[in-house]
């Protein structure tokens, strides 16, 4: 029964292994300038993740094979080197790799958070409300108007709470369901919550931050790659959560002075 | 002298009464067994649960048999709606991670065994100990209204993130009496934790038999202990914060709610809270709990598979103070669950390092068990294929950790089916292994009768390949970024996730119906087992010496005498290859 275990441990582990070495499922091309640091440490992180699986299932199974049912003379032996040795290896071996990807890590971290956005960065508000996504640009003035939670009003698309009428900021304000960049131009995105906690999230993108009603956040990010991705909420919302979501259009810097254009004719 | 005072000072007369025997009863033993029933109870609705999320999210619009009966407004015509997905998702997680894992290991296997391993006749305060269980019952009752009333259970999930549980019925359905009920239940809990932690506590520190120092006590005895004082730790924060969450829900503060939302088109007559408080009361707690679950499984592992190998750990000694600095670290990673939130980036990394180096005693304790192993001479029994299989579920179960500790990583994997494989593995199925493990060991001393060894291992396989099965593909999901929470794919990347999250349903549904078996074995070796004998797996601990199932005052009035560290195996002794931790005999290394 003991070498029954040892066999189909080793079948698990080898047979998990596979779509990982061959990524089968894997992450989607990456198409920001900040992903590649992100992309490197995962794979870092896999190779050793995936050296100790496999040695401690492997070992597991090893040492089940051999000392269960045992037919030799069946004397107790001790692991050479006894716990000492094991504690050694563990704080070296594992510590060291742990520092190591601490360190690392840390530097991919930083390229996304640590770092303020370009002062010609491309300043969009984006509002996550139950179950949808807005966005919003500040116009030809360049200045985003207030807001106002009493003034929202979905039924006449005044999804922010903007007061046009009073505030001159407010009036070329372009209000927007989709999330339209230029390509290779860093976007400070600005993220405010209307109801409850909400995430923004674009795989390809490698950004996940939260809404925070009460905190207005902000990441910032340059895509690379001209094409249509998801924006899907990660963050529990209510019951439309599983179809929240909006797109992302990364376009080349004519097309998005031609949408933009469009946009605000449309207001 | 002073132990033997504190003995004489709890004895107290036999039970009498079927009321005072086994409902009301201060005896330990019947509290462990109630704390068990009570965790069998939610693991089998809560693995029902799962079932009906794991159909609903492969034929959503399918009708479910029976359903209907369960929630007319849920499940209109038998078909799940997307709120009653989540509502149904919130009571799995909050049975399985209160009353399941934190009853099974901790309060069912602890109560029975802590006092008898160290040589007592009950714990310190039997009375807070029957308070504890009936406590923790009346919180099990008081989360199982949620079920039956029109509002429905709450969509907020188990870690009920502010605003959205704390606004009401505005935010969705189920907020309004579900959530409520919620809370309450939550908080009674803590309130049963409570007591149930300050009764190990004292008992370890008071009533430990003559001889029994803290260092010959057993290790599972020693994970009991570490674990309570965690426990009282981590629910003493998250009553205050129950409490709050409650209080914004019913009284109009707002602890947890900023000013300016407007939900479903309503302004809410809030100011000046902060959902990130909720996040951060809710995670000190959140984190320690995860080892309040799996030390206690370390423990009863540990001392089963000792006993299966028939050799000493290498060192117990390193084997306990590393489950004590993993309940030390547990205080300092909170923050790991809450690096996208919009905390300050920088807390993130001081976050990151304690959890990266909780890697380290995790290691340190996985190596001393496989080498242990090494030279040994395993008997194979379910208790033991189940503590083997815990070893292989921790292991990988961990290593996903190695990227959920880093900010970066989570950036991408943060709230996919990456996290939910991890911490399924690693809290869910290693801790339940735990309690299998402990469950095949200690039932004939629980009951007097053997349990069917072959119906046992069949358990196992079936459970250790399905477990895998279920949870492997979880990881490969999330790498892709399948998001966690959702009732339904609809996003175009996860259409084509379909044919794994198939294999998953079906896996899920084999694994649950292999504990069915369990379920039987259990029962029917209760009734008709063989005969169990006072020490059938030749152990060496005090729960082995006495009669099976135990007298109520345990040692039937004697106080036992301590002269061995708990694991004297290997050696050759008058018995066989073990001496027993009371056997005045001298240790005679082995050969």
């Amino acid at each position: 029964m003991g070498k029954l275990f040892a066999v189909i441990l080793t079948i698990i582990a080898l047979v998990s292994a596979v779509p990982i070495v061959m990524h089968t499922w894997w992450m989607p091309q990456d198409i920001s300038t900040h992903g590649h640091a992100i992309d490197e440490q995962m794979s870092e992180t896999m190779a050793e993740a995936g050296f100790s699986f496999l040695a401690a299932q492997l070992l597991l199974a090893f040492f089940v094979w051999k000392f269960s049912n045992r037919k030799d003379d069946g004397k107790i032996r001790t692991f050479p080197g006894g716990a000492k040795a094991l504690v050694a290896a563990a704080f070296i071996l594992v510590g060291t790799e742990m520092l190591a990807l601490g360190v690392l890590g840390q530097k991919a971290w930083a390229s996304v958070y640590f770092t303020a956005p370009a002062a010609n960065a491309l300043q969009v508000q984006a509002q996550a409300g139950q179950f949808a996504f807005y966005f919003r640009y500040p116009g030809a003035d360049g200045k985003f108007g207030a807001l106002h939670p009493d003034k929202i009003d979905e039924g006449n698309q005044n999804y922010f709470g903007l007061d046009p009428e009073n505030e001159v900021e407010a009036r070329d304000d372009i209000v927007t369901g989709e999330l339209a960049i230029p390509v290779n131009r860093e976007v400070n995105l600005m993220m405010h919550a209307k109801d409850v906690g909400h995430s923004f999230y674009v795989r390809e993108l490698r950004i996940q931050q939260d809404f925070v009603p009460g905190l207005d956040l902000a990441v910032h990010f340059t895509a690379t790659k001209v094409g249509r991705y998801e924006i899907v909420c990660t963050q529990l919302c209510g019951l439309g959560h599983y179809n929240m979501k909006a797109y992302l259009s990364v376009m080349s810097q004519e097309d998005f002075d031609k949408w933009m254009k469009q946009k605000a004719s449309e207001q | 002298m002073q132990e033997a005072s504190a003995q004489q000072a709890h004895q107290h007369a036999p039970p009498e009464g079927f009321l005072r025997k086994y409902v009301f009863s201060l005896d330990h033993k019947v509290i462990g067994k109630q704390y068990y029933a009570l965790a069998l109870v939610s693991v089998f609705v809560g693995m029902a649960l799962s079932w009906l999320m794991r159909f609903h999210l492969i034929w959503p619009n399918s009708k479910i048999f029976g359903l209907e009966l369960l929630s007319k407004v849920g499940a209109p015509g038998g078909v799940m709606t997307p709120e009653y997905y989540l509502s149904l998702m919130t009571m799995h997680g909050t049975l399985m991670v209160f009353f399941v894992l934190t009853n099974a290991p901790f309060a069912a296997f602890g109560n029975y065994f802590l006092p008898i391993q160290i040589g007592a006749e009950d714990m310190a305060f039997p009375r807070f100990n029957m308070m504890s269980f009936w406590t923790t019952l009346a919180a099990f009752l008081v989360l199982m209204t949620a079920f039956v009333i029109p509002d429905g259970p709450p969509i907020s999930g188990w870690t009920a993130y502010a605003p959205l549980s704390a606004v009401g019925t505005d935010a969705g359905p189920g907020l309004g009496w579900g959530q409520n009920l919620w809370g309450i239940s939550i908080a009674i809990f803590c309130i049963g934790s409570l007591l149930g932690s300050l009764n190990f506590i004292a008992t370890t520190l008071d009533l430990r038999a003559k001889g029994m120092t803290l260092m010959r006590m057993p290790i599972c005895t020693w994970a009991w202990f570490i674990t309570s004082c965690i426990s009282l730790l981590a629910f003493a924060v998250l009553l205050p914060a129950c409490l709050l969450l409650i209080l914004d829900r019913t009284a109009g503060t707002s602890f947890f709610i900023p000013a300016g939302l407007v939900v479903s088109d309503r302004l809410q007559p809030h100011a000046g809270g902060s959902p990130l408080l909720w996040q951060h009361l809710f995670w000190f707690f959140g984190h320690p709990e995860v080892y309040i679950a799996i030390l206690p499984a370390m423990g009863i592992v540990s001392h089963v598979l000792i006993n299966s190998i028939r050799r000493p750990l290498l060192s117990a000694k390193v084997v306990i103070y590393s489950m004590m600095s993993i309940g030390f670290l547990s205080y300092m990673v909170w923050g790991h669950h809450m690096f996208v939130s919009g905390m300050n980036p920088f807390s993130s990394l001081m976050f990151s390092f304690p959890t990266l180096t909780i890697t380290i005693p995790a290691t340190v304790m996985t190596l001393i068990w496989l080498g242990s192993l090494y030279g040994s001479k395993i008997r194979i029994t379910a208790a033991s294929l189940f503590a083997l299989g815990f070893i292989s579920m921790f292991v990988s179960g961990g290593v996903s950790g190695f990227f959920l500790a880093q900010p970066s990583l989570d950036i991408v994997l943060h709230a996919t089916y990456f996290v939910v494989g991890h911490f399924h593995m690693v809290m869910g199925v290693a801790a339940i292994f735990g309690v299998f493990a402990g469950t095949y060991f200690w039932f004939p001393k629980m009951t007097g009768r053997m349990m069917n060894e072959s119906l046992g291992k069949l358990h196992f396989w079936l459970t250790f390949v399905g477990t895998y099965c279920i949870f492997m593909p979880f990881h490969y999901l999330g790498l892709i970024g399948n998001v966690r929470r959702y009732s339904a794919f609809v996003d175009d990347f996860l259409l084509p996730l379909m044919p794994l999250h198939k294999f998953i349903t079906i896996a899920a549904f084999i694994t649950g119906a292999a504990q069915f078996l369990f379920l039987y074995n259990l029962i029917h070796s209760r009734f008709w087992g063989k005969p169990a004998p006072v020490n059938p797996w030749e152990a060496t601990s005090l729960e082995w010496t006495i009669p099976s199932p135990p007298p109520w005052d345990n040692f039937g009035g004697k106080h036992p005498v301590v002269y061995h560290d708990p694991y004297q195996y290997g050696v050759k002794g008058s018995l066989g290859d073990y001496v027993m931790q009371d056997s005045p005999e001298p240790e005679v290394p082995g050969s």
